[in-house]
């Protein structure tokens, strides 16, 4: 085998303007493909980052029906104790799960004692939310400490457009389930940054805060929130979680609902598209390699007609041709792969090092932080190494198949 | 050592057939230096082609020590020419990205599969046979035609075939230089008891062979042996 690639590599070497063309023409595709791929892996983490650590967490709990009022915040929709027990005894021990917040959601008349807005609130307990959404605090400004019963964190739009400032005192109107309206004064505590998808603009508060502007008398929460220890084994957990949806209540319909972050956000469809792109992009990338390589080993078949008469006649057996002409295509697809993949690596280390900013949104000032693992890089050059022989299979058995005298014949 | 029963060769084109090699016998003995000689168009490339086992007669039967070589299938047939047939061509044919020592040592690799100091020790003497010792790096494109042609001697030898095939060796050598390479072909013949079958027109080699066959429409119209 030694000996075929060393023939294999003289032969690349022969004609070596045609065999640099078409291996920068695949390093060029491996390049764009892995600095794409960097790219948008960036984008893609950050968002998906933000997303669930700083506002929806990896997966929700809802009582059945919730998330598809969402909208109109139902408190008749709450949790209450006895499910929260449940729920509580099953995520317990959980081994996917890494903490869980409680929220009541809901929506209130926002006033500044000269004009009034309305806003969407969640109330929690600060501790628990902190940990199940850890990127949280990266959210709020101008804040002193956690949030604190009697506080309230605004929303930045909110903050703007109301003309209030952090220490300013505000009053909550809220109508609870039983259409009761009751009003509470809360200081600003602090700002929140908004993030993309829904939840994105809601503001603050203690969960006794809620209890009492609602004048809940017993224990009740909107949506439990978990954050996963692993968010790549959601599915898993998600599965794990599967005796809280098989809860059924007297009339034998079931009594929760759990949704991931996935379902939650619509910007999981954009991250589809990326994906989709990822791969549209890694079809071209095929496709550049296949039709490159089939035209070179095509040519060289042409060319060395009389070369591969003589190999033949003198008893070189058609298998062993066969691995002469795969170990061209190889060889080309290893070297587009391997310095397409270097090129690449140098690239995305460059874009570090600029730190190339963009806006997404209300979002401004981003930085990319590409990042290509050794996973991308390996499956990218398998892909074009394994490209790089299917294409040489149908030149390499032209070849083999060659009838030697006429191949001899041959000018 | 080499049997031709009754070969015959016919090539179709389209509805039309052509016989260009007909009832054609020939028995061939160890270390014989014979040449095909004929017209062109007589079959002597077809013949040489057929007895080779590069291509296969439509009907007839070869048998090249004690094999039959027209029963086997194409990788046997391919086998069979590395193992025991050489072959030296009009056009040298060597591999131009290998230098003369590596092309005389494809056929070890590649065919034989021998290890590197037997194969080392078989090029040295070969390549001092044929005079190319001192040429041994270089390559096809760095050396004249005779060299070439002696390149590929030593490439048709180097298996110890117990027969070579030559089809037009010389017609692409200037006089002096294929006086030389008959000269070597037959020191060859007389070292090693190889056998060597020529087509050819060239008189040269028609005077130095020991056995000469004409062909004319693929038909042997004489086979003459020659006492020197």
């Amino acid at each position: 085998m030694k000996n075929i690639l060393k023939i294999s590599f003289r032969n690349l070497k022969r004609n070596y303007r045609r065999t640099l063309l078409t291996a920068s023409l695949i390093t060029i595709g491996v390049i764009f493909v892995l600095i794409y791929t960097a790219l948008s892996g960036s984008f893609k983490s950050y968002t998906v980052g933000q997303i669930t650590d700083s506002m929806l967490g990896h997966i929700q709990i809802h009582k059945k029906g919730y998330v598809a009022s969402v909208d109109n915040l139902p408190l008749d929709k709450n949790l209450n104790a006895k499910m929260l027990e449940f729920v509580e005894s099953q995520i317990k021990d959980n081994p996917f799960i890494a903490s869980h917040s409680y929220r009541i959601k809901f929506g209130a008349m926002f006033s500044n004692f000269t004009s009034t807005t309305n806003i969407r609130l969640n109330a929690v307990n600060p501790e628990d939310e902190l940990a199940t959404l850890p990127l949280l605090k990266d959210r709020i400004t101008d804040m002193n400490g956690t949030l604190k019963p009697g506080e309230i964190i605004v929303p930045e739009l909110l903050i703007k457009g109301m003309d209030v400032k952090v220490g300013d005192t505000i009053v909550l109107v809220a109508n609870n389930k039983n259409g009761s309206v009751n009003g509470i004064n809360l200081k600003v505590a602090g700002i929140l940054g908004q993030v993309m998808g829904p939840g994105g603009r809601d503001g603050y508060i203690h969960i006794d805060d809620a209890k009492k502007a609602l004048r809940m008398n017993e224990v009740e929460v909107s949506e439990i929130v978990l954050k996963l220890k692993d968010v790549e084994q959601l599915k898993q957990a998600e599965k794990s979680l599967q005796p809280i949806l098989e809860k059924m209540n007297k009339m034998g319909k079931p009594v929760f609902e759990i949704h991931t972050w996935q379902q939650l956000t619509p910007f999981y469809n954009i991250i589809k598209m990326i994906d989709l792109m990822n791969i549209s992009i890694q079809i071209i990338l095929i496709s550049i390699v296949l039709i490159s390589i089939l035209n070179v080993m095509m040519m060289s078949v042409f060319e060395r007609i009389r070369e591969i008469g003589t190999i033949a006649a003198i008893g070189t057996p058609p298998l062993t041709i066969v691995k002469l002409f795969l170990s061209e295509g190889l060889m080309l697809g290893i070297f587009g792969a391997v310095l397409g993949s270097i090129v690449s690596m140098g690239i995305i280390y460059v874009l570090g090092i600029i730190k190339i900013t963009y806006n997404f949104g209300q979002q401004t000032g981003l930085i990319l932080t590409p990042h290509l693992g050794i996973n991308q890089i390996l499956s990218v050059s398998i892909i074009v190494i394994i490209i790089s022989l299917i294409a040489s299979i149908s030149p390499a058995f032209k070849a083999s198949r060659l009838d030697p005298v006429e191949a001899l014949r041959s000018y | 050592m080499l049997k031709a029963v009754s070969l015959k060769k016919v090539y179709t084109s389209g509805e039309v057939s052509l016989e260009v090699i007909k009832n054609f016998s020939l028995e061939i003995k160890e270390g014989e230096f014979i040449s095909l000689v004929g017209p062109s168009g007589s079959g002597k490339s077809t013949v040489l082609n057929m007895l080779g086992c590069l291509d296969t007669p439509t009907s007839g039967q070869i048998i090249i020590n004690n094999t039959s070589v027209t029963s086997l299938n194409r990788t046997q047939r391919a086998n069979f020419r590395g193992e025991n047939i050489g072959f030296i061509f009009q056009s040298f044919n060597l591999i131009p990205v290998l230098s003369v020592y590596e092309n005389i040592e494809y056929p070890l690799i590649m065919v034989q599969n021998l290890d590197e100091s037997e194969r080392k020790k078989r090029i040295l003497k070969l390549l001092e046979e044929v005079g190319m010792l001192e040429h041994k790096d270089k390559t096809p494109d760095k050396i004249s035609g005779g060299q070439m042609q002696r390149v590929a001697i030593a490439r048709a030898l180097v298996t110890n075939p117990k027969i070579i095939f030559a089809d037009e060796p010389t017609a692409n050598l200037d006089s002096k230089t294929a006086h030389m390479i008959i000269e070597l072909m037959k020191k060859i013949q007389k070292e090693h008891q190889t056998t060597f079958v020529f087509a050819t027109h060239d008189e040269k080699i028609v005077a130095n062979v020991d056995r000469l066959i004409t062909l004319i429409d693929g038909e042997i119209v004489e086979d003459k042996r020659i006492v020197r």
